[in-house]
């Protein structure tokens, strides 16, 4: 799914483009009668410290000018800018500086979705979407750190063995199902999509904001069986005298 | 015990930083509380999972500690390890602390638990995050020789106050990946000094992305976290983020076309960079002080 | 790489100090990480090792054995993670964490 497929897929006539590049975009659009705010990456945007900027300032305007405003990220990248401009000048700093946006948001009590529909890798993914009181992807989207042949010449095992314990264990490959199952997304979604949303933004705005202030995703890890071992550290450690 | 930060282990560091017999470590090496799944890809683990962390005093107050081992696996996060920061951050919500020191030196998520990893770092942003809006305060050292990145990067500048050696780098991507995605002429990942110029510590100080830039000495990474707790506590609020936003702004503008420090010092009017490279760090911090405020984006 | 796991159990005079377990080094290249704990048998130190370093077995039992017959590491017990140290360097580790055993003022 592309872009402007996503936002009719979700929004339909409801969608108010305020800005389109080719990589990025901003605008409102209404989810059952309430505006929201939309912010996203397309094309397989690679985020570099503009981006992540301009990111964080939309986020700052709805905390300033629209109180209690949800905030919706929509996601295609394939990651941080691989550029040693970026890196002078700090990229770490500006994606984390957009994360605390969105984190302020949160604190401020505007609920938070986000939902991946094209690709989401490592550093184009932690500081927008992670970052949600809920995250989704579509069905046919992709979530991962790195692909397994990069990943098996860095590490030095074997692509075969990659693939092979892939079947095994949720934990390290690329797949929208191990990041369900490991408790980072609520769901997967398939089917109705401006449905699934309003359903979600609704359920998070009915939650306190002490609930919503809970990051439950270990939690939701052992569960679904995918990070038993985190549990047992929290266990652990909490119950520590 | 080693004097040179850098050189020193973890808990060594822990030791030396904290104060004397103070530590005592939650979830000890005897607990055994390590990786599950290395054993599946053939890989040796480590009895703590390469992070320390715990509880001692600093100057007689009471802190929250975490400090990565970066000989193991580079300090990359997995699932115990990530585990483990994330619920030392929960329990300084509970105990409230003078503040949490956060020792870093790792490159990022751990491969062989990549998922795990990227979870983890995202869990640990929202914690740090969380626990400052209560009022707790995060100190953040960088100084190891495996540097602070990938998400440990973001993780890092999401504490109130970094400080950092010369020897320290602080970056998102290492410089052999952009070497190897763009070519030599993007990044030559050996020639050491540009790769310190663009993320070592001298760097980020001038840039302000760090507040305290210090000696290779675990003796004066105590004192400037000692000075932190009295001096560098940050509110997590629309104020402080926008004076950040303030900040980022101005640099791309300022210097949002340069590709090298040397280029961005050279504008300040500062000294040249070889003369930088050889100032000891109380020197450049003096030396550099009127430019970091103008770089800073201060009036 | 492939991991091998390997066991002693070798005579030595009883250890007298008691404490909280001690671990040294780190589990790294060239390098191993040692856990000395109390164990359970007065007369011998048990050692349990996983090393990715595969059929060094008789280097191993020469290290420990010398290991055993100098200290008095006997009723403790011994894990070690392995990544390819050298004699030389096992021992140094051996020997600096019985030395932070012994030490009552050691960490």
């Amino acid at each position: 799914m592309n872009r402007d497929q996503v936002l009719n897929a979700l929004f339909g006539e409801g969608w108010k483009a305020e800005h389109l590049e080719a990589d990025h975009f901003y605008g409102r659009a209404s989810v059952l009668n309430q505006e929201v705010t939309v912010i996203g990456t397309s094309e397989k945007a690679e985020v570099g410290a503009d981006m992540a900027l301009t990111m964080a300032r939309v986020v700052i305007q709805t905390i300033k000018e629209r109180a209690g405003e949800p905030i919706v990220f929509l996601l295609d990248t394939q990651g941080q800018r691989l550029r040693r401009r970026d890196e002078l000048m700090g990229l770490n700093g500006y994606m984390a500086h957009l994360a605390k946006a969105v984190e302020l948001a949160r604190q401020r009590g505007h609920v938070i979705v986000s939902v991946v529909y094209g690709e989401a890798v490592s550093g184009g993914y932690i500081s927008t979407g992670m970052m949600a009181d809920a995250c989704y992807a579509l069905a046919d989207a992709e979530i991962k750190v790195m692909n397994l042949p990069a990943m098996a010449r860095i590490t030095k095992i074997p692509l075969e063995h990659l693939q092979e314990l892939a079947k095994q264990s949720p934990v390290f490959s690329p797949g929208v199902e191990n990041y369900l199952r490991m408790g980072h997304l609520d769901a997967v979604w398939e089917g109705d999509y401006s449905t699934q949303l309003a359903a979600s933004i609704s359920e998070l705005q009915a939650k306190s904001r002490a609930e919503i202030a809970v990051d439950s995703r270990i939690a939701r890890g052992v569960e679904r069986g995918g990070r038993k071992a985190a549990g047992v550290v929290i266990e652990r450690v909490l119950g520590h005298a | 015990m080693v004097n040179s930060f850098l050189e020193a282990g973890a808990r060594d560091r822990v030791h030396g930083i904290c104060d004397a017999g103070s530590f005592q470590e939650i979830l000890k090496p005897s607990d055994r509380i390590s990786s599950p799944h290395m054993a599946l890809l053939e890989q040796p683990v480590a009895f703590d999972d390469g992070v320390v962390i715990g509880r001692a005093t600093l100057g007689g107050a009471p802190v929250l500690v975490v400090a990565q081992e970066g000989e193991f696996l580079g300090g990359a996060i997995g699932e115990v390890h990530g585990a483990k920061i994330t619920a030392l951050i929960a329990k300084a919500i509970e105990e409230k602390p003078r503040a949490v020191l956060l020792i870093f030196e790792s490159g990022g998520v751990r491969l062989h638990e990549a998922n795990a990893g990227l979870i983890a770092v995202s869990e640990i942003m929202r914690a740090v995050c969380s626990a400052r809006a209560q009022g707790v305060q995060f100190i953040g050292l960088i100084g190891g020789a495996a540097g602070c990145f990938g998400g440990t990067g973001l993780i890092a500048r999401c504490c109130d106050v970094l400080i950092m050696s010369e020897e320290g780098r602080l970056a998102m991507s290492g410089p052999e990946v952009i070497e190897t995605v763009y070519g030599v002429e993007e990044f030559d990942s050996r020639d050491r000094a540009l790769v310190w110029r663009v993320s070592g510590g001298k760097h980020r100080y001038v840039m302000g992305d760090v507040q305290t830039l210090v000696a290779d000495e675990v003796e004066a990474f105590r004192s400037a976290a000692m000075d932190a707790l009295d001096t560098g506590k940050v509110n997590f609020d629309l104020q402080s983020l926008e004076a950040e936003h303030a900040m980022l702004t101005q640099r791309l503008a300022q210097f949002g076309d340069c590709r090298d420090a040397k280029e961005i010092w050279q504008r300040l009017g500062l000294p040249s960079a070889e003369e930088l490279a050889l100032m000891p760090a109380d020197e450049f911090v003096s030396t550099t002080a009127s430019a970091r405020n103008v770089a800073k984006g201060a009036r | 790489m492939s991991m091998e796991q390997l066991k002693y159990n070798l005579p030595s005079k009883a250890q007298q100090a008691q404490r909280d377990a001690i671990l040294v080094g780190v589990t790294a290249s060239g390098n191993c990480e040692v856990l000395l704990e109390k164990g359970d048998d007065p007369a011998h130190c048990a050692v349990d090792i996983q090393t990715s370093a595969r059929g060094f077995g008789t280097i191993w039992q020469a290290v420990l054995s010398d290991f055993a017959e100098r200290k008095s590491a006997g009723g403790l017990k011994i894990e070690i993670h392995d990544v390819g140290a050298t004699p030389a360097v096992v021992s140094l580790r051996l020997d600096q964490a019985l030395e932070a055993w012994e030490n009552e003022h050691g960490q």
